[in-house]
């Protein structure tokens, strides 16, 4: 009895928290489609005006094709630096290793606030902010670590002795890295990709000092959130997670159906 | 001979693998953080960044009294989040961790990453709307005859924006570290009749101590660090140290003063965490 009044207190616990992490995300989606500027219980009516007024701006339109960008370079160079610092941390051991993994794996734990500052000002010294490749170097510096950690999950499922399995049967290195190492390692790289692309589609901070004019989609919300109550933010919001959703199932699914077919 | 192969490396494809990271993150990670603390001791004239090396902005901002009231401010009010954060999200954590099957378990933490793909700022207008004089919550209250209640601009507001973008971490980080505690230890508590709040307080959290305190701490670092929900939802009066960044940046030219809130920030921060961990890791006192 005792038991079953704890048990559904807990669900019931569990049942608020979901609501508050998921109602804002709602929210923002039903106001999308709701006609009243200033939505409030009883809704008013559906409505699609806020999307048509986002999909007749050009300013969104380009904002949207930089995002796009931005977020597919980020994803290359960061995965790929992701990938090299991976496999050194798998094969290698050296001097100063802890240094490196440092270097890899520090930048998500310093306020974003705070790169974005920095990054700026490094940027305007060597004449590189404001353009479009200043914010795929930053967001190539902040998604990078997350790339190295999901390949070198991947990496520490292989059997150590595969390599060099390889290399006795006269494989090189490089031979062996490309028919052994790679093919174990696409679906992490594929997830990796992915997953920095999303985060590179969803930072505002450092790509709001660094960007100048060339403004990304969550900067173009960062400013209309900073005028008024404008529900286009709604339908831009609701429309940029519909994209890093996609981003992220796809890696999920690619990383698991790669996972299940190794397992069978 | 192959693991001698192993041994005497390839120098070209040793460093392919190993430069990237050196050179990109030196240029572009350690470079930028240098180039701060040096900016601190710039000179600003005439709306143009001097390079010297004088001490002028650490005593300009350390010696005004809006600095130390932004400085308790957001110290307080990101201690709070992590307090509140870290007992909120237990008995969820704990439920998810012993009290359902492992399936329903991997689909919540499934369900708590998705809200990191989210626009936190498309959420943060959400709840402004929300928390609004007139919005969804006061209308519902309304119903039962109750407010309407002042939730924008308060700290309430800050705090309801600091877990929304924090407590989905909390809780996955806490539910992996309860989920691995032995549960052996807590039913040989059970049998010895140990009740079942001292067991969680006397066996399951001394267990999950280091998970606890990782959560703690990353809520932290993202409060502390966070400006969009004091700016939107707290009404920036005073102004949280990011938002301090922000205005000497972006209206003031002052980058220097700047870099001096960044670096006392960042300061901070890594006190916490070195705290934080020998915490974490320090032997308990024998009894």
């Amino acid at each position: 009895m005792r038991d079953n009044v704890l048990k559904w207190s807990l669900w019931c616990y569990l049942a608020l928290l979901f609501i508050f992490v998921f109602s804002p995300i709602l929210a923002s989606v039903v106001f999308s489609f709701n006609s009243q500027r200033f939505p409030t219980i009883p809704l008013g009516e559906f409505s699609t005006e806020w999307y048509a007024a986002i999909f007749s701006d050009p300013e969104v339109w380009e904002a949207a094709g930089r995002s796009l960008l931005v977020s597919a370079c980020t994803a290359v160079i960061a995965t790929f630096i992701g990938f090299c610092t991976a496999y050194t941390d798998f094969r290698y051991s050296f001097r100063f290793k802890g240094v490196y993994l440092a270097l890899a794996l520090l930048p998500p734990t310093i306020p974003l606030i705070i790169m974005a500052l920095a990054m700026l000002a490094w940027l305007s010294r060597i004449g590189a902010s404001g353009q479009v490749w200043s914010i795929i170097i930053a967001h190539t510096v902040l998604t990078a670590p997350f790339a190295m950690a999901i390949i070198r999950l991947r990496l520490s499922q292989m059997d150590e002795t595969l390599e060099s399995a390889a290399w006795n049967l006269g494989a090189s290195e490089w031979a062996a890295m490309r028919h052994v190492i790679i093919p174990f390692a696409k679906p992490a790289i594929v997830s990796a990709l992915c997953l920095t692309a999303a985060v590179s589609f969803d930072e505002f901070a450092v790509a709001w000092f660094v960007s100048g004019l060339n403004k990304t989609i969550p900067v173009v919300i960062l400013e209309i959130v900073q005028g008024n109550i404008d529900p286009r933010v709604n339908a831009i919001g609701s429309f940029v997670f519909l994209t890093s959703m996609t981003l992220v199932v796809a890696a999920q699914l690619f990383y698991m159906s790669k996972q299940n077919r190794d397992a069978s | 001979m192959s693991t001698k192969k192993a041994e005497s490396d390839d120098m070209t494809y040793k460093l392919v693998w190993r430069l990237p990271l050196i050179f990109w993150q030196s240029i572009f990670f350690l470079g930028p953080l240098l180039l701060m603390v040096a900016m601190s001791f710039f000179l600003v004239k005439n709306y143009r960044m001097v390079e010297a090396f004088e001490f002028q902005n650490w005593a300009k901002m350390f010696g005004r009294n809006y600095f130390w009231d932004s400085y308790l401010l957001t110290f307080g009010l990101a201690t709070t989040a992590t307090i509140v954060c870290t007992l909120i999200a237990f008995p969820a954590s704990y439920a998810l961790a012993f009290k359902v099957s492992e399936n329903a378990r991997r689909w919540a933490i499934f369900l708590l990453i998705i809200p990191f793909f989210t626009s936190y700022l498309v959420r943060t207008f959400s709840w402004y709307v929300i928390l609004a004089e007139s919005g969804v919550v006061n209308s519902l209250l309304g119903y039962v005859g109750l407010g309407p209640y002042t939730m924008l601009n308060t700290k309430f507001g800050t705090l309801v924006g600091y877990l929304t973008l924090t407590l989905p971490l909390v809780v996955i980080l806490q539910t992996i570290s309860l989920a691995q505690v032995d549960r052996s230890l807590v039913e040989a508590a059970h049998n010895l009749g140990c009740g079942r709040l001292r067991t969680v307080m006397t066996v399951v959290v001394p267990l999950a101590k280091v998970g606890l305190i990782i959560g703690a701490v990353f809520c932290f670092i993202l409060s502390f660090g966070d400006f969009v929900a004091p700016y939107y939802l707290g009404g920036s009066k005073p102004p949280t140290l990011p938002i301090l960044i922000i205005d000497q940046t972006k209206s003031g030219q002052q980058w220097p003063r700047a870099a001096v809130v960044a670096i006392t920030m960042m300061v901070t921060l890594f006190a916490i965490a070195f705290a934080a961990i020998y915490a974490a890791y320090a032997k308990r006192g024998k009894q």
